[in-house]
């Protein structure tokens, strides 16, 4: 099997290869969108912190 | 037993924890998935109906397997939240419902990348395409109310309402292809009698369902890692956490 054959899929090429590229869409998004909500929820409990620190001090 | 579940399920024990388990769960899927793909891609011989079309499934079906296993999670844990009161069973179940709605959409998608060659359209409304339709609109209620609802408490218990009232759906997806009279081929592999598939397509179909099992485990434990993080946010425990970061 050479590899002209076997990115034809046997004619179905468009179907099968969406199909695998969705598929590693959905786990790269899956993979990256916790790691941006932690960052996300960091920064905001650091500015809670620090509002609550000028709070306290007046 | 009590004092045994509540150790283990304070928000706090389970952060610490979890954060040793994540990257083994995301080798071992990782790894397991390559394998999988290889043998699915390179080894599996073409069908003899379908052709080299049928590939699609090494990812269809996994895709469909977990939009059910995880919604089946997202509502047990909904359940012992409601029930118990175990604040970790709501972070469970809030952080499985956005990595369940993106498998049901994958299963969906690729389900129409298959149809269309093979029944000739995109889309049917047929019982087994509609209920798994049903399935990312139960979802995406559940995560809706969550972020509707300001007060947590209320949030867990409507959305979670929600999500145990859903799972009568689950059985109507496996079944579909029973009761109705459905385009969608019936089980090859989830039934009683033994598999009707051959083992070189078996092998990689199930390796691709072990490798998202574990892809979700590590996701979800990242998830619900964040979820304790967010409603804890003014406990000590994350103070004294973030200060050190």
């Amino acid at each position: 099997m050479n590899w002209a054959e076997f990115f034809d899929m046997g004619g179905y090429a468009f179907f099968v290869w969406t199909s695998y590229a969705l598929t590693f869409v959905v786990i790269v998004m899956n993979s990256v969108s916790p790691i941006m909500q932690r960052k996300k929820i960091i920064a905001r409990i650091k500015r809670a912190i620090k509002r609550e620190a000028i709070i306290s001090k007046k | 037993m009590w004092n045994w579940i509540q150790r283990f399920s304070s928000p706090k024990y389970f952060y610490e924890m979890s954060a040793k388990l994540i990257p083994w769960f995301a080798i071992s899927a990782f790894l397991v998935g390559m394998y999988g793909l290889y043998l699915g891609l390179f080894v599996a011989p073409p069908d003899y109906q379908q052709g080299e079309s049928y590939r699609i499934i090494f990812v269809h079906v996994p895709a469909a397997w977990m939009s059910l296993f995880i919604y089946m999670v997202m509502a047990i844990s909904a359940a012992i939240g409601l029930i118990w009161q175990i604040r970790l069973a709501d972070m469970v179940a809030a952080a499985s419902a956005p990595i369940g709605a993106s498998f049901t959409f994958l299963a969906l998608v690729t389900g129409s990348l298959w149809g269309k060659p093979m029944w000739g359209a995109y889309w049917v409304w047929d019982a087994r395409l509609t209920s798994e339709l049903i399935l990312l609109f139960l979802y995406f209620g559940y995560m809706a109310l969550q972020s509707a609802i300001d007060e947590q408490r209320s949030a867990d218990k409507a959305s979670g309402l929600l999500a145990i009232v859903g799972v009568v759906n689950i059985p109507i997806i496996h079944y579909s292809v029973e009761w109705w009279n459905t385009l969608h081929q019936g089980a090859t592999v989830a039934k009683f009698d033994k598999p009707s598939m051959h083992i070189d397509m078996l092998i990689p179909l199930l390796l691709m369902a072990v490798a998202f099992q574990l892809f979700y485990a590590a996701v979800v434990l990242a998830r619900t890692r964040n979820e304790a993080l967010y409603r804890d946010r003014n406990r000590r425990w994350v103070r004294e956490l973030i200060e050190k970061l």
